[in-house]
């Protein structure tokens, strides 16, 4: 097996030498090696991530003081000419479905489970590669062709202007007879892509982690982040086939003369609602559930401590991801749904705090009695404790169906799904990327940089997002361009939040440049004796195809 | 150890089908989103697109199929092979839930309601609600669900028995019982769709205009082609039969196909059961 086929139709070569890598086109555009495309995620999201961040910057610099500044001089650059005060409201539009779309679909879910998913789960259970290598790369390029499609989208007219300014949560009827360009045509079917591209993905991670653990990790012996991804794969295979359906029935109204959400027809637009939901909730479960699993493999690594409760931190999972399916109506309380109906979805929704619980509570148990060493993944490790269980209590509040007839659409709610998931899912993916990056890349990432970065981004995001509680509370709706002037204060110092943040991102690029450039070289287990998982036992990267003799778990 | 492969897993070497499937799939997209905006060559992309991912799906399996012969198809990934698919056919049957919400939500909550500006309003009581207030809607003629429906019942229940003859045939080494099987089943899944656009054709209520006929239509077009694409797949596994393909002991292509079937006609049974004869009940029968 040492020769490489010269025939591709002659299958029986296709064992690689360990460290025999393909060209570079083979091995970058043609992979089917899971640590490569990994990094591919990887660098995709970053790259989406930085647009998207950038698109939040340009709202933050618009709602900086009441009025319209930029937006019409924005929108008439994309225009090419003078735009009319209701395109630069579209703009505006555009601009939070943009945002939206690229930080769910496009930044958190491929750096999350795409990213350290592919890198980690296959290297954690001892496993040479995934269990379908080739559907592993159609993942990523499906997802890569999304993102071009939803890009294109706003280049092409829409509602009252350029792009598709609907929402990420695309409500009919404003998505269907409300906007009648193609933009809103290629923002779906963006979506589609990215959903077959999840859905692939997610059977791949089921059976990669039901058939290839290594002799003896029997499924309570998995680490905690598998578990996690495990869960999260079965959300995304089950959620996101109802929203390809819900779009599609978006598609035939705007396109075939259907009927699904135009009342005059007997439609419904509140079912567009239902499915979108149906699938939007445990979407929000995708995004933060891997992020437990990192938190958990990062707290035990620098406790120098086994996790706390392993089996309760396990089945919380599951509990969150079961329960997860069945409390999506409390995003439509004001939707005009009954007593009864608010009732149960609030209980029900409230229920998810048990588990959720459990995890917050044995991650502190876990540190309570370690040898802590307070390396930068831990502390953003507890900075993501901190700000998800802010965002968590929030949730609570906002679970209460009477008392979100008043919080509704207003910057509580901005306020509440930012700390989960911009402070929640982005905070876990930093820890995961200072944990693992020595890692993947050979190369140490700098302490001191590492810990300016957390509190550059822990300051800046706080600033930035703690007042929007205050603006919400005192009524401020979101997704509008401006405001009366009893806001501006709060809104100011958000904005100022951002440039606090900005920095803190500005380190983290120097950061890895260092580690390129001057980084110490990383050891196999550069975290020491707490860091037990099966990666640590590999070299730093490690071999092009790990575990070619299978590990043996005691 | 370099090089040294001491599993039975399946590591691959590198392939430009993902790549090429996926700027398929971009093409395709873009081409139809011209084409449904009337802009010109949007037909002509949006083949080119489709082309390129037929392509993608004929080579991708070409090699899976030269894979399993060449022995790369060990237990274990056989296994894996199973456990796909039967997560592909459970994300599949999540796609048909949204369907059939629809269909209930239309069919158990019929409300006569409209959008002023961006909140519903009821039309309870106002002129030409009353017929959204029953379902199927008032004035709605339904096909007879025991006329061509029930016959299609009976013919996809039937394709379900000849392809378990197929499979037994296959696992007794009766090759011929094997291609008579699929031959007979692969008849009964044309019949059916023939009979399909034979009723679509005669159907007395429009695919637009009102949300009946929408749903009915999206629900039973989707189960329709997911008929086509299971016939395509027997006629793959026919062709492949009369290649000398599959033992008795290994022949998980066929398998996957056979479930593929099995999952088609329980999609079929529900949407008998709840679009045609409960969905349709006490309306006027064209």
């Amino acid at each position: 097996m040492t020769t490489i086929a010269a025939n591709p139709a002659d299958f029986h070569g296709s064992a690689h030498d360990a460290d025999h890598k393909p060209a570079f086109f083979a091995r970058w555009f043609m992979s089917t090696n899971h640590k490569d495309i990994g990094t591919l995620y990887l660098i995709f999201a970053i790259f989406a991530g930085v647009i998207g961040g950038a698109i939040s910057g340009l709202m933050r610099w618009e709602l900086a003081e009441p009025g319209i500044q930029h937006l019409t001089s924005w929108a008439s650059m994309m225009k090419g000419s003078g735009a009319t005060l209701d395109e630069a409201y579209h703009m505006w539009n555009v601009l939070i479905t943009a945002h939206g779309l690229i930080m769910v679909f496009f930044m958190v879910m491929p750096a999350i489970i795409g990213g350290f998913g592919n890198w980690f789960v296959p290297l954690m259970i001892g496993a040479p590669d995934m269990a379908f290598p080739r559907m592993n790369n159609i993942s990523f390029w499906l997802t890569a062709v999304a993102f071009i499609m939803l890009l294109g989208s706003s280049f092409v007219p829409g509602g009252t202007g350029l792009g598709a300014g609907t929402g990420w949560t695309v409500y009919a009827p404003l998505s269907t007879s409300g906007s009648v360009g193609p933009a809103v045509d290629m923002a779906i079917f963006s979506l589609h892509m990215a959903g077959a591209a999840s859905i692939l993905g997610a059977i791949n991670f089921i059976t990669t982690i039901f058939n290839m653990r290594a002799p003896g990790m029997t499924l309570h012996k998995m680490p905690l982040f598998v578990w996690s991804v495990l869960v999260t794969a079965f959300l995304l295979l089950l959620a996101l086939p109802v929203l390809a359906a819900a779009i599609t029935m978006l598609l035939v109204d705007r396109n075939f003369g259907g009927a699904f959400f135009d009342a005059a027809a007997g439609g419904d637009p509140v079912l567009y609602q239902h499915l979108f939901w149906f699938f939007g909730h445990p979407e929000v479960y995708i995004m933060i559930l891997p992020g437990f699993g990192i938190i958990s493999q990062i707290v035990a690594t620098f406790s120098r401590k086994p996790v706390f409760g392993y089996l309760g931190m396990a089945y919380a999972m599951v509990a969150i991801g079961v329960v997860g399916f069945v409390v999506w109506a409390h995003h439509m309380f004001t939707s005009g749904m009954t007593v009864d109906m608010k009732l149960y979805f609030t209980a029900a929704t409230m229920l998810i705090a048990v588990p959720t619980g459990i995890k917050i509570f044995s991650w502190i148990a876990t540190m309570w009695g370690g040898s802590v060493s307070f390396k930068t993944p831990l502390v953003w490790a507890m900075g993501f404790i901190f700000m998800f269980t802010v965002g968590g209590v929030t949730g609570i509040v906002l679970a209460n169906g009477g008392l979100d007839d008043n919080l509704h659409d207003t910057y509580y709610v901005v306020a509440h799904f930012h700390y989960v998931l911009s402070l929640g899912a982005v905070f876990a993916l930093f820890a995961g990327f200072y944990y693992w990056f020595g890692k993947m890349s050979g190369k140490m990432l700098s302490e001191a940089l590492g810990h300016l970065h957390f509190w550059l981004f822990f300051i800046g995001v706080n600033v930035l997002f703690f007042p929007m509680h205050f603006l919400g509370n005192s009524g401020m709706p979101r997704r509008y361009p401006d405001y009366p002037e009893a806001f501006a204060y709060w809104n100011e110092v958000a904005s100022f939040g951002y440039l606090i943040m900005l920095a803190g991102v500005i380190v983290f690029f120097i950061n890895v440049a260092y580690a390129y450039l001057a980084g110490r070289r990383a050891e196999g287990n550069y975290w020491g004796e707490g860091a037990t998982t099966l990666e640590w036992t590999l070299s730093s990267p490690p071999p092009f195809h790990q575990f070619e003799t299978l590990p043996v778990i005691k | 150890m370099a090089g040294a492969k001491n599993h039975d897993y399946h590591i691959l070497p590198p392939s430009i089908w993902p790549l090429i499937g996926s700027f398929g799939a971009l093409t395709m997209f873009g081409g139809l989103v011209l084409w449904m905006h009337k802009t010109a060559y949007g037909p002509l992309i949006f083949g080119l697109g489709l082309l390129a991912i037929l392509f993608t799906f004929y080579s991708w399996w070409v090699d899976v199929v030269a894979e399993a012969h060449a022995g790369d198809h060990t237990p274990v990934v056989s296994l894996h092979l199973r456990y796909g698919m039967i997560l592909f056919i459970a994300s599949e049957v999540m796609f048909f839930v949204g369907w059939f919400w629809a269909w209930f939500d239309f069919s158990l909550f019929p409300a006569p309601i409209q959008v002023v500006e961006g909140a519903t309003e009821s039309l309870f009581g106002q002129e030409g609600a009353a017929a959204l207030l029953q379902w199927p809607p008032k004035g709605v003629e339904v096909l007879a669900a025991n006329k061509l429906p029930l016959l299609n019942t009976l013919i996809l229940l039937c394709s379900g028995t000849t392809v378990t003859w197929a499979h037994h045939s296959l696992i007794h080494g009766d090759r011929d019982g094997l291609k008579k099987g699929l031959w007979l089943t692969i008849i009964l899944g044309v019949l059916f769709t023939s009979l399909q656009a034979l009723e679509y054709a005669e159907a007395p209520f429009a695919f637009g205009g009102l949300n009946y006929g929408t749903t009915f239509f999206m629900a039973t077009g989707f189960h329709g082609f997911h008929v086509l694409v299971g016939t395509i797949f027997l006629i793959v596994c026919l062709i492949r039969s009369y290649k000398g393909h599959f033992t008795p002991q290994q022949h998980f292509g066929f398998e996957a196909a056979a479930w593929y079937w099995h999952f088609v006609d329980v999609v079929w049974l529900f949407l008998f059961v709840v679009v045609y004869v409960w969905g349709g009940w006490g309306a006027p029968v064209h």
